[in-house]
């Protein structure tokens, strides 16, 4: 016993608290009711544990934890305002901030302790490495695409998975080498390097369609690589809350790659967009209708059940708003509206309902694609606002389609189908969609956002010319 | 360290546990806000990098440690910040009960 047991019990009895926080900030997150609750169980339980970390008894230097935490602070909140629409970047970015906390931290950690690194502790530190380095730049690189910095289509060479996979095997062959002789410092480099190189080639393929899964992905390598830091720390609140974090990317990964009826692997080596180029090119040519406002405000008005299926276009047009003025017009009148949501719709998982709750449409208006699909025979209208391929009928029956399988929104049951859509060019994984020729599909082209205010106006619901 | 790995291990796998439970009750209603939560709290890495920082063992790990708790600290801020914000926007169309 030191003088410093009294300290240390505090510091563990105050991680045990916070531990608790965590675990109910995740279970107050279940309804939207509870949910805010949730965020104040976090931030108390982050609190706590940074005051009890500021009292272990090796802190000799404040100044620079000051500093440090200052800056961080001024870095967090203008990525905390953020709109909404920006929302998917943001969080890829924080993915990679948290991946690089932890990666410094294996990084110093392994250069203090060696050549004295247990073979355990080696191993978990060279996976909280790989896991964080890769996640890092993979990370990055996903924001870069969601912000259209780079861009989003895949980027595909021959036997690019065989690079890749080659890359992430010399890292893992360097871990097991540093597992057996630690002292090896020179080696370390490589270990961190390879994988940061290998995060950015992980991505490069992956087009925007498929960043639901990707982020989610991430998200998950983000919480174990924290875990595997919290082993090597032997600090038991890092390991819970990263297998806690780890364990809700991985439900999310899973969910999503479900609602694409694709595998993990078919994501990450498939490169989705490139899969479906050439045949586009061979279709006869085929009749569409198209209408005006004017006569979509007319169809609109005289329906009874009208469901919204809004996608990744919404967003791009920034149409929620409108859509929320197209929702009250059509309730004055005493239509039915109610949401139709793809969990792979947008951008990130869940993308959709953030954009419509902005706009205030009440939640409860906005529905699971379970929970909804059986409605659509009863449907008068289904409109369609940016949403592509988590409609296409083609997903049920063209058993040659690349998105055969798919779980869809059965939009083509409902009695009237209307698409808003800037022209007849495929979406972005370039496969036709049959439904834009069905008969009782009416096509709206044009911007989102300009189409809904002009049904809006059309309606007589205050939209502006 | 014998002992306390297999503790770990096993505060790591009740934890995953419980995370399954607790998170696929969650409806995709809120997927992106629980993305962004859990992210703030994955930012208790954070804890790590102020020891590092405080402990100055070498300029070296110093540093890094700086540069990491910036980045865990910008995570910490605008993850329970931006959860918030959006948690905020979503409302019942049924007034709230009391």
């Amino acid at each position: 016993m030191t003088d410093f047991a009294g300290n240390q019990y505090i510091i563990e009895i105050v991680y045990l608290i916070a531990s608790a926080l965590f675990i109910l900030s995740l279970k107050w997150m279940s309804s939207p009711s509870t949910a805010r609750h949730g965020v104040w169980a976090g931030e108390i339980g982050m609190v706590l544990a940074i005051a009890g970390t500021l009292l272990h008894h090796g802190i000799v230097d404040y100044k620079w934890i000051v500093i440090a935490l200052v800056l961080g602070t001024g870095i967090g909140i203008p990525l905390g305002f953020v709109q909404m629409t920006a929302v998917p970047q943001r969080t890829a970015l924080s993915h990679a901030f948290g991946a690089l906390c932890v990666t410094l931290v294996g990084t110093a950690e392994f250069y203090l302790r060696t050549p004295n690194v247990p073979r355990f502790m080696m191993a978990v530190l060279s996976m909280e490495v790989i896991l964080g380095s890769l996640t890092f730049t993979g990370s990055l690189m996903a924001a870069g695409k969601l912000q259209e910095l780079l861009p989003q289509r895949p980027l595909t060479y021959k036997g690019q998975n065989f690079v890749n996979l080659a890359l992430l095997a010399i890292a893992v062959a360097i871990a097991i080498r540093l597992v057996q002789h630690p002292g090896a410092r020179a080696l370390f480099p490589a270990m961190v390097g390879i994988p940061l190189v290998f995060g950015v080639l992980m991505v490069v393929p992956i087009g925007g369609a498929d960043m639901p899964t990707v982020i989610s992905l991430l998200n998950s390598y983000a919480g174990l690589s924290a875990a595997a830091m919290g082993f090597v720390l032997d600090s038991k609140l890092l390991i819970i809350a990263g297998a806690l974090d780890g364990s809700s990317g991985f439900i999310l990964s899973v969910i999503m790659s479900k609602a694409m009826n694709r595998s993990f692997t078919n994501v990450l080596f498939g490169a989705f967009g490139q899969v479906q180029a050439s045949p586009a090119a061979g279709t006869e040519a085929k009749t569409v209708r198209s209408a005006t406002a004017e006569e979509a405000a007319a169809i609109l008005a005289a329906a009874n059940q009208v469901i919204v299926v809004p996608g990744y276009g919404m967003a791009v047009a920034q149409a929620q708003h409108k859509v929320r003025e197209l929702y009250d017009a059509l309730t004055k009148r005493g239509v039915t509206v109610r949401f139709a949501i793809h969990p792979v719709a947008g951008r990130m998982p869940g993308h959709m309902n953030v954009l419509l709750a902005e706009a205030d449409i009440p939640y409860d208006k906005l529905f699971d694609m379970e929970d909804i699909n059986g409605d659509f025979p009863q449907t008068d209208v289904a409109l369609v606002i940016g949403a592509n391929d988590v409609t296409n009928p083609a997903a049920r029956t063209d058993t040659a389609s690349p998105i055969y399988g798919m779980p869809i929104l059965d939009v083509d049951k409902a009695r009237t189908v209307m698409v808003i859509k800037r022209s007849m060019s495929p979406g972005f994984a370039g496969i036709d969609n049959p439904l834009y020729y069905l008969d009782r599909t009416l096509m709206l082209f044009g911007d989102a956002k300009t189409f809904v205010n002009d049904i809006v106006r059309e309606l007589g619901g205050g939209g502006r010319s | 360290m014998g002992s306390n790995l297999i503790d770990a291990l096993f505060i790591f796998m009740l934890a995953a546990f419980i995370g399954f439970e607790v998170i696929r009750r969650i409806s995709p209603l809120l997927h992106t806000p629980l993305m962004s939560l859990t992210n703030a709290l994955d930012a208790i890495a954070v804890l790590g990098a102020i020891v590092l920082v405080g402990e100055h063992k070498s300029t070296f790990s110093a540093v890094l440690g700086v540069v990491a708790v910036i980045a865990a600290t910008s995570n910490v801020v605008g993850g329970f910040l931006i959860t918030d914000r959006m948690l905020k926007m979503f409302k019942s169309s049924r007034p709230t009960k009391p």
